[in-house]
């Protein structure tokens, strides 16, 4: 991976980043209730008693959304800590109802992790780089202020109040936007992956806090600021960009950095500042006296083990060396879970048609999703999740191609077709006429006339010009309309031509 | 004819299984008593009908030939610090004042499944913070004892459950709940010449009592015997999953297991709480109860809890900082209170809000829980105070291998007048020095009547146990009740 480098007027400067990502736990309830946590309620109608923090009530931990962490934390390669303890985060705000946040400050339930990131998805000779993960802990998230509804008052919608949230805290490891980008990128396909998270960032269930600093290659931390709920991919790339700008040219300017909390303006690609470290909170974190400590045992850990799915990498190794995919195709069809799922449920019923092991067709269904369904489902502005062609469909429509049924290029065709009315490949093949023929007696004749047709060309071949051969091909699958098996046109072609 | 009213518990539940009076005729004795004694201000509410919903079910019941709950036909008190459904509950603060709850706490759930009523929502230090009852934002209690020199000064109910010490002592009530974060149970009991239980941790829900520092807090009954205390205890005791702290074992069954028998039996008498200058009664109280446990059977040990002197100063920062957290939800913004002056901002109504539904000692413990929580002080305060706390529950640890229960007076002193400490905050908080470090064990410790002092105040002794073992305490209570002998009652002037 090269280095980035960011010239700046007096020379080369460094960035730094670290990333906390904050994903929201795909539980039916909260972290401490038994509320329900749908996106998208009308406001107040997913609250109870706890989280609107009605006097004398308690939280109890859910066991679904520890589950959940510890399996995110399991699928990160990261120490689970078997005793865990929730603390308090004191302050006061209107979209907080207890007036402190249930997190995990001192004893988190997840330590020390890594992701592998490839810088270019693309290259598969690009070198991996390992970001630190140190700690995943569990937490509420907090309400949400509404300041629409009225001309002087704010409203508060507390369906958010005490959902669980993981956060997920990076090592500053990271060197450039680009690898900003593919270390949240990564992290939101395991996230995908494992099912602890569903990874929409538009709908504000991944959000990440971007904190970053610059300095002269090789030289201690400088010092970072905090960027807030930044809430894409390419825009935290944008932030470490834009923010390494501004702290490089306040630098070179005489200032210097303040350690503070900065705002992402999207419209105009800019941080601005939020508070400063001087009015900062005092959050006066100290252990949750309602909760006990969190004690997991053995038996908890290897059921969440258990319970994970085959992860990209593997999975992309896999793809790799027991299906002999080049490791772009591996990498396209692992990056996210819902392709690999498309892809292994067209490859077995593919595989079943043909009676063939999967590895022997491997290759062509995903030459034919990577190359030809999602080009077509790309003009028709979908994605495979909204796909009129089933994986089912697919393998109907590759076992066609590889029985002989059908050539490639009438394949295309079909597909199209299969696209606009949602019929089945074989259906289709049989009422368009698109079968290709095998009859040598109908090819002999197109080819003969094609060779009289172009007597000149036949001279030049038979001149050694051989090159001419595709010529021919191509005008007698022409003349068949693309219906007759190219091979036993190429046979025939040879035979003719001597 | 019986005077209803001064029947214990007990009496009550078998005279009403038994047809011997009506459970509604019981309530109304108690309705008519509680709403002749508003001088002593004991409730914040009454809820007359209540009882008598109650009464008529038990009633019904009972003619229908149902099966009677352990509390058929009791009506009691109900401190104002446990949830009632539709019943204005307030933790005795303007901040809460007009606040119902749509929802039952557990422990008064469970009390009235048992079949009992509700008379009324018992006055109480505000958040149940303080120890005379004189920082009810409603007024304070005013004890039904007074001095035997013919004086009329009103005395202290003891605190913060100093609503259901005086109603249970004036006959009010045969037993109310309470809670004890740092002796609110069995201060308040000494007072005013009653029995009081705070059991082990965890043994009471604490869903839906208005929290003040949710690692103390555990509810308890208050009556005026040993007998009354074990029943009201297995009707508020058992697991609840809705409170992450509660202990998830059985009830044992208490009342049936009660022996005043203490053969076998080794009393432990702490050293360190024979303090300089203690009070010459309460010291005299302390040797009688030495004497009667003796006569009962018991081998008396010197036992040493090293740490006591420190348990106050660690209770002082470790109850404020969990108060401070546990009191930001009272913000103005969605139930109680909300103070919102013209153009007023979110902080500014926060402060509004707060300065004006606050007590001065609901401020002064926020105060200090804030700071001991800052940056900075946290480690100096709360960490050192957690060490001493472990400490203390090593001492009694150690202390039970040599012993099976404690003995020691509930308080240093009898009830004092009201207004006499309200300006020196320190000696208020003196008065729970006996008391603090049993609850900062988590163990479970009651404090029973001993006898009247020279200026004719009750004084109460305290016993301590083992984890789990409520059993113990209420035996050797029972055995001081039964040579204490204690039938003083305080004279009616209001």
């Amino acid at each position: 991976m090269s280095e980035y480098r960011i010239q700046g007027m007096t020379g080369e400067w460094e960035v730094v980043v670290g990333l906390e990502v904050h994903a929201q736990v795909t539980s039916n309830s909260k972290l401490f209730s038994g509320a329900a946590t749908a996106f998208g309620a009308e406001p107040n109608t997913q609250v109870s008693l706890v989280d609107a923090a009605m006097p004398g009530m308690l939280p109890v931990p859910n066991r679904e959304c520890i589950r959940q962490a510890v399996r995110t934390g399991l699928a990160i390669n990261a120490q689970i800590n078997k005793w865990s303890r929730f603390d308090r985060k004191n302050y006061f705000y209107a979209d907080l109802p207890q007036g402190y946040q249930i997190s995990q400050l001192y004893h988190p339930l997840v330590g020390e992790g890594e992701i592998e990131i490839s810088l270019d998805d693309k290259n598969p000779e690009a070198d991996v780089k390992r970001i630190g993960i140190e700690r995943i802990h569990v937490e509420q998230d907090a309400g949400k202020l509404m300041h629409d509804q009225h001309p002087t008052m704010s409203y508060v919608d507390l369906n958010r109040s005490g959902v669980a949230l993981m956060e997920i805290v990076s090592r500053p490891d990271i060197r450039s936007p680009a690898e900003a980008g593919a270390y949240l990128a990564k992290l939101r396909t395991i996230l995908r992956y494992v099912g602890s998270c569903d990874g929409n960032m538009d709908q504000g269930s991944m959000r990440a806090d971007v904190n970053v600093s610059v300095r002269r290659p090789g030289e201690p931390f400088g010092t970072r600021t905090e960027t807030k709920n930044v809430n894409s991919v390419r825009f935290v790339m944008a932030v470490v960009e834009s923010e390494a700008r501004r702290q490089i040219d306040l630098i070179e300017d005489g200032g210097t950095v303040v350690q503070e909390t900065r705002l992402y303006d999207p419209d105009k690609n800019e941080t601005r500042s939020m508070r400063s470290k001087e009015d900062a909170h005092d959050y006066r974190y100290f252990p949750d006296p309602d909760l006990l400590p969190l004690v997991l045992d053995d038996a908890f850990i290897e059921e969440c083990r258990a319970s994970l799915p085959e992860l990209p990498d593997a999975k992309r190794h896999r793809y790799e060396n027991a299906l002999g995919l080049a490791p772009y195709a591996a990498g396209v069809l692992t990056a996210d879970v819902e392709t690999a799922r498309w892809f292994e449920a067209l490859l077995a019923a593919a595989a079943a048609k043909a009676g063939k092991p999967e590895a022997e067709l491997a290759k062509q269904a995903s030459n034919w999703l990577i190359s030809e369904l999602f080009g077509a489902l790309n003009k028709l502005g979908k994605g495979l999740a909204d796909s009129p062609v089933t994986a089912e469909g697919g393998a109907e429509l590759l076992a066609l191609i590889a029985d002989g049924t059908i050539s490639g290029s009438i394949a295309k065709q079909v597909l199209e077709k299969m696209l606009e009315t949602g019929d089945g490949a074989a259906a289709i093949v049989e009422r368009e006429g698109l079968k290709q023929t095998s009859d040598t007696g109908a090819i002999e004749a197109a080819i003969d006339k094609v060779l009289a047709d172009n007597a000149a060309k036949v001279e030049e071949y038979k001149g050694g010009k051989e090159a001419l051969f595709g010529f021919f091909v191509g005008q007698t699958m022409k003349a068949m309309q693309g219906k007759s098996n190219p091979q036993v046109v190429n046979e025939l072609l040879r035979k003719k031509l001597g | 004819m019986t005077n209803l009213t001064d029947l214990t518990v007990a009496a009550i539940r078998d005279g009403v299984a038994a047809g011997t009076f009506s459970a509604v005729e019981v309530a109304e004795a108690f309705n008519a008593r509680v709403a002749a004694a508003q001088a002593l201000n004991a409730f914040i509410v009454t809820t007359p009908e209540a009882a008598l919903d109650a009464a008529r079910k038990v009633d019904a019941d009972r003619a229908a030939g149902n099966a009677l709950g352990k509390l058929a036909g009791v009506p009691i008190g109900m401190k104002d610090l446990f949830a009632t459904k539709g019943v204005q509950t307030t933790a005795a603060s303007h901040m809460l004042e007009g606040f119902t709850p749509q929802y039952e706490s557990t422990v008064s759930q469970k009390l009235w499944d048992a079949g009992a009523g509700m008379l009324g929502k018992l006055n109480l230090d505000q958040f149940a913070m303080g120890s005379s009852n004189e920082t009810s934002y409603f007024g304070n209690v005013i004890s039904p004892w007074r001095r035997n020199d013919g004086s009329t000064a009103a005395m202290a109910p003891g605190g913060s459950s100093g609503g259901s010490s005086a109603a249970i002592a004036a006959r009010l009530c045969p037993a109310a709940t309470g809670t004890d974060t740092g002796g609110s149970i069995r201060q308040p009991a000494a007072f005013t010449g009653i029995s009081g239980i705070k059991p082990t941790y965890g043994r009471c829900s604490r869903w839906g009592i208005v929290a003040f520092a949710s690692s103390l807090d555990q509810a308890g009954p208050m009556a005026r015997d040993v007998r009354d205390c074990a029943i009201m205890l297995e009707a508020m005791a058992g697991f609840d999953p809705k409170d992450s702290t509660s202990l998830d074992m059985a009830v044992p069954n208490w009342e049936a297991s009660l022996n005043a028998d203490m053969k076998g039996k080794k009393v432990g008498i702490p050293r360190e709480y024979r303090v300089d200058g203690l009070d010459a009664d309460v010291a005299k109280s302390w040797d009688d109860g030495i004497a009667w446990l003796k006569d009962a059977g018991a081998e008396i040990v010197e036992i040493s809890l090293p740490h006591t002197k420190y348990a106050l100063p660690a209770y002082y920062i470790i109850a404020p900082a969990e108060a401070s957290s546990n009191l930001a939800r009272y913000d103005g913004v969605r139930y109680g209170l909300r103070d919102l002056p013209d153009g007023a901002n979110l902080q500014e109504m926060y402060a509004a809000t707060r300065a004006a539904g606050f007590g001065a000692e609901v401020k002064r413990r926020i105060l200090i829980g804030t700071y001991v929580l800052s940056a900075g002080f946290y480690d100096a305060y709360y960490t050192q105070a957690q060490k001493v706390r472990a400490l203390i529950a090593r001492d009694f640890e150690l202390a039970f291998q040599h012993c099976d229960v404690i003995l020691a007076p509930t308080a240093p002193t009898a009830a004092f007048g009201l207004g006499e400490k309200t300006a020196d905050p320190l000696a208020m908080y003196l008065n729970d020095v006996f008391a603090v470090p049993a609850s900062l064990a988590g163990l479970p410790a009651m404090s029973v009547p001993a006898g009247l002092n020279r200026e004719g105040l009750p004084l109460g002794l305290q016993i301590v146990g083992r984890p789990f073992d409520e059993q113990g305490v209420l035996n050797a209570g029972l055995a001081i009740e039964a040579r204490a002998q204690f039938s003083a009652k305080p004279e009616q002037w209001w």
